[in-house]
């Protein structure tokens, strides 16, 4: 096979979403140092969100036509559009919602979204790698940018902790998926995906043996830590009650819908066929990943790390969609993230708004009498909330039907029960937050709260249309996810 | 458009438009919903002629795609078994909104706006005969209930309403993992197709199998019912509700339990259910004594009422257990019964709650002296449910009984003596009521029924002597059901039943 070293206007276009947000972001660090101090910087702002929307469009023209690139190191099909789509979503809903937040503490600047725009570039990448360098490299791409995000208010010290944290333990967890690319290639002499299934495959290749589960074992590490499945999951609650507000919504959707991209296509192409090695770990993460973040939440005082737990809880409810191991299972995965997206976004981006400056009330308490001192967004908040418990008519609850479902299609009826009854136990504690605003009075001392600024009304607006649109129509979704799932292997 | 998708539509549209009304306006927003929910009772009323005139079948029925895959359909039907129990529902919303016109001052609009979305979501339960449209109703109807009690209850409103909540929350998952087993098996969720492929043999749930669906679709109805021992929630969501959801959540939302035994889980596992008819039945017998014994000792006035919803009802599931025609129709029909005079009493106790604020019996007595009319209608609705001739709980209690009595005299005998104790506790609480000295407080406070509020007992109590006096205008259409249910329960074959359709066709 002769490699051109020059890369093909195809391949270019394949690559396009990943480029364009490079460029931007590296060009937004460069405005920022050409601007004033104090100046405006909603020209950043807006200048991200274009971005992210028109990589969101490149991956849909990228889409029209399917196929490699780059020697086979990245696979642009249906399944890493749709994943594209969604972290470039999740991207511009934080943009939408971070501007105003940042300029209240002072420090809205061009780094900031070039962050954001070198994280979701990140998370493109892990969507569409089909080589497991590539794959890492998304991912650290994604998680440096995380890292920084995460301390983004330097002055803080709750932001400092939450970073350093995060960087400490992430960096672990990327030495362990690291560590295990190593293995595979020392048992097989490739990092293809494609090539490391065909191995997996043809008994007569030997690279069946104990290496290859060792090296299994290790990625599963770094992917579970990823996506803050247990016994991994410490880190989030801190993580997320530290960093800044519109941070940890970012945090909570973007890396772990790009994780579980990687989780779903290292899973169900190349490992499929030693499934039997792992599924009966990865059903034990699933449940244990469901009940620690549910009944670790139901005591939180505070609404981010409440809110950090129940994610965690909603990354066991998918991956129980993951060990149905088959392709509804992963069309439910895909669905959940979606659904998933806009509820805890929306949830998220109303936290930001009640926090205030300098995040002062992120408390439950700060909630109380939510419905009077402000019903509109008491009403939407409530409307995440039934979502995120899994009422019918919100997008939660297609959410949780096809992933119990694609369960019990996969005869894991013990899951699909424990799942469905560990989703009862969460709504007590999404309850105890409607409870908080609508049947208590607000506290004597609550200062009134200012309108919201007009990117946090657009970022809730979207979030609530996705979240009821999700929920009387989940065809629009499910129909293309199914249709891409299969195009995975 | 059938008159059924208009029913469905009138109640969404209404409490969407409520919505948008402005907040500062109650006066408008309470004569907004009166009329919305009058429009619904007027509209349900057009159900009758064409329902009754072939009840064993679905009558206006729609059935179009919702969605794709999984094959979800919205189908809706209404036959003689639903019928009523959506004329109720229909008939008692605006009377809820009249009960609530001054003792609901706070939050005006939402309060009206979650009624009408109540009101959406049980005609939704009774009309919807795709399983998993029930289920999407079933879970839309606890929402707005869940605000009601929590925002304009009592003092222990909070705990109520979650509890209310997390209860009916753990038997919908067990219900919802059911579904989806059945939809695995068979490749659709529409109630007909189900019952058609169960009688053609196309589908069958080995016993097993049957046995455990069932429980998952028992156990979440029998919360809602709420059958013995899983009542625990309701005394407090009665106790602490407002008087219109109290009103609602007696009369119409635990009719969604028994409703759905009787549409769901027996005509699917029939097997199953007779096989476990017997614990059943010893539970519905349990309920309806211990409910008696623990409403004698309720010293508030509304908890006294909820145990005698969990004793009425354990009569309800009794009825539907025996697996008789009589049983059955006595069954629905007491369904219905219970609407009415459990609706009344709460309504009643509203209203002396308004005028005294305080549902402590010891806090009243001779109530008869000061509010004479107030007093005679609630000693009507207390004799109505003690179950007195003439009046409607007597023929749905007197069938029931009947049918308990052909499946085994000894249930007859037991569930007999829950007649007697409702006579001990309510005439005891009219005694102590309505009778005797009149304290101060009470002389002070407590006044006669003014016209609003005899607009909204009267009609209660005509329905209480109608069903009395006349259930043969509401039976044949509940029997014509019945007897369909019954043929699936009691394995017979197709046969006998082609044979009744060709007597409706004649």
């Amino acid at each position: 096979m002769s490699v051109s070293f020059v890369p093909s206007a195809q391949e270019l276009l394949r690559f396009s979403p990943e480029i364009l947000l490079a460029l931007v972001a590296t060009a937004l660090m460069v405005a920022e140092s050409l601007m004033k101090d104090g100046s405006s910087r909603l020209r950043l702002a807006v200048t991200a969100f274009l971005s992210l929307l028109a990589a969101a469009v490149l991956s849909v023209v990228a889409a029209a036509d399917p196929g490699p690139a780059f020697s086979n190191l990245l696979a642009v099909d249906g399944f890493s559009t749709f994943f594209r789509i969604l972290v470039c979503a999740a991207g511009m809903l934080v943009v939408l919602i971070s501007s105003s937040y940042l300029r209240e503490h002072g420090h809205e600047s061009g780094e900031y979204y070039a962050l954001v725009l070198f994280s979701v570039a990140g998370q493109c990448l892990m969507a569409a790698s089909n080589e497991l360098i590539m794959l890492f490299i998304g991912l650290e791409c994604s998680s440096i940018a995380s890292y920084v995000l995460a301390g983004y208010l330097r002055d803080d010290k709750r932001n400092n902790e939450a970073a350093l944290k995060y960087f400490l333990l992430g960096s672990f967890a990327s030495a362990f998926f690291l560590y295990g690319v190593a293995w595979l290639w020392g048992a097989s002499g490739t990092t293809s995906l494609s090539e490391l299934r065909r191995l997996l495959l043809d008994p007569s290749s030997g690279v069946q043996g104990t290496m290859t589960a060792a090296a299994t074992a290790l990625l599963l590490v770094g992917l579970a830590f990823k996506v803050s499945a247990a016994p991994f999951q410490m880190w989030a609650p801190d993580v997320y009650q530290g960093a800044p507000a519109p941070v940890a919504a970012f945090l909570s959707v973007g890396p772990k819908a790009a994780a579980f991209a990687m989780f779903l296509r290292i899973l169900m192409t190349t490992f499929l066929p030693i499934r039997e090695r792992w599924e009966p770990v990865l059903w034990a993460v699933a449940l244990a990943t469901m009940v620690i973040g549910n009944f670790a939440a139901l005591h939180q005082s505070n609404i981010k790390r409440l809110l950090a737990y129940s994610s965690i809880a909603h990354a066991g409810y998918i991956l129980v969609a993951l060990t149905a191991m088959s392709d509804t299972g992963a069309a439910a995965a895909m669905f959940y993230l979606a659904a998933y997206t806009f509820m805890n976004i929306g949830a998220f981006a109303v936290v930001t708004w009640v926090a205030g400056r300098e995040e002062r009330h992120v408390e439950l308490m700060d909630l109380a009498g939510l419905a009077r001192r402000s019903p509109a967004m008491a009403a939407v908040l409530s409307i995440f909330l039934l979502s995120l418990t899994g009422v019918p008519l919100t997008a939660g609850f297609f959410g949780k039907f096809y992933i119990f479902k694609a369960a019990l299609d996969s005869d894991l009826v013990w899951l699909a029960v424990l799942g469905l009854l560990n989703s009862a136990v969460a709504a007590y504690y999404y309850l105890r937050i409607i409870v908080m605003m609508y049947m208590h009075e607000p506290s004597s001392s609550a200062e009134p709260l200012p309108a919201p600024a007009a990117g946090i009304r657009l970022a809730l607006a979207a979030s609530v249309a996705g979240t009821f649109v999700l929920g009387v129509a989940p065809s629009l979704v499910l129909d293309y996810a199914a249709a891409s799932a299969p195009m995975l292997r | 458009m059938s008159l059924l998708d208009i029913l469905l539509l009138i109640p969404a549209a209404g409490a969407l438009i409520a919505l948008v009304l402005p907040a500062d306006n109650p006066g408008l927003i309470r004569k907004f919903t009166l009329f919305v929910s009058i429009l619904a009772f007027l509209l349900s009323l057009g159900l009758i002629g064409p329902v009754g005139a072939n009840a064993a079948r679905y009558t206006f029925e729609t059935d179009t795609v919702w969605i794709e895959y999984p094959a979800i359909r919205y189908h809706v039907g209404v036959d003689g078994l639903s019928l009523w129990l959506i004329i109720l529902s229909t008939f008692l919303t605006p009377i809820c909104v009249l009960v609530s016109w001054k003792h609901i001052e706070d939050r005006v609009k939402e309060f009206h706006v979650f009624l009408l979305f109540l009101l959406f979501g049980v005609i939704g339960v009774f009309v919807a005969l795709d399983l998993f449209l029930f289920f999407v109703f079933w879970e839309v109807s606890l929402v707005p209930m869940y605000f009601l009690i929590g925002i304009w209850g009592h003092d222990r409103r909070i705990y109520a309403a979650v509890k209310f909540f997390l209860y009916t929350m753990a038997g919908s998952a067990l219900m919802l993992a059911a579904m989806i087993w059945i939809y695995n098996r068979a490749g659709t969720f529409d109630l007909r197709l189900l019952l058609d492929m169960l009688r053609t043999g196309q589908l069958s749930f080995s016993a097993a199998e049957g046995f455990w669906l069932f429980l998952a679709f028992f156990i979440a109805f029998a919360i809602k019912v709420p059958l013995f021992p899983l009542h625990t929630w309701l005394p407090d969501a009665h106790g602490e509700a407002p008087t219109a959801g109290s009103v609602m959540l007696a009369s119409v939302l635990l009719k969604l339990g028994t409703y759905g035994l009787v549409r769901v889980a027996l005509p699917l596992f029939p097997e199953a259910a007779r096989g476990n008819a017997p614990w059943i039945i010893a539970l519905a017998i349990a309920g309806i004594i211990y409910g008696a014994l623990v409403a004698m000792v309720q010293p508030n006035m509304k908890r006294l009422v909820a145990y005698s919803s969990v004793s009425h009802l354990g009569f309800v599931v009794l009825g539907i257990f025996t697996f008789t025609q009589v049983g059955l129709d006595g069954a629905v029909y007491q369904m219905l019964n219970h609407g009415i005079s459990t609706g009344a009493l709460f309504i009643l106790v509203g209203l002396l709650y308004e005028r005294r604020h305080s549902l402590e019996i010891a806090d009243y007595g001779g109530v008869g002296t000061v509010a004479p009319w107030l007093s005679t209608a609630f000693v009507i609705t207390s004799l109505a449910s003690v179950g007195l001739p003439l009046l409607n709980n007597f023929v749905g209690e007197f069938l029931v009984l009947q049918g308990a009595a052909q499946a085994k005299f000894l249930y007859a005998a037991l569930a007999g003596t829950g007649v007697i104790l409702s006579a001990v506790y309510m005439l005891w609480l009219v005694q102590r009521a309505f009778y005797g000295p009149t304290p101060e407080p009470v002389r002070h406070h407590v006044t006669d029924m003014n016209p609003r509020e005899w607009a909204l007992v009267l009609p209660l109590i005509v329905m209480m002597v109608w069903m009395g006096v006349g259930p043969q205008s509401f039976l044949p259409a509940i029997s014509a059901q019945n007897r369909q249910v019954l043929e699936l329960v009691s394995g017979k074959p197709a046969l006998q039943k082609s044979a009744q359709e060709v007597a409706h066709v004649r």
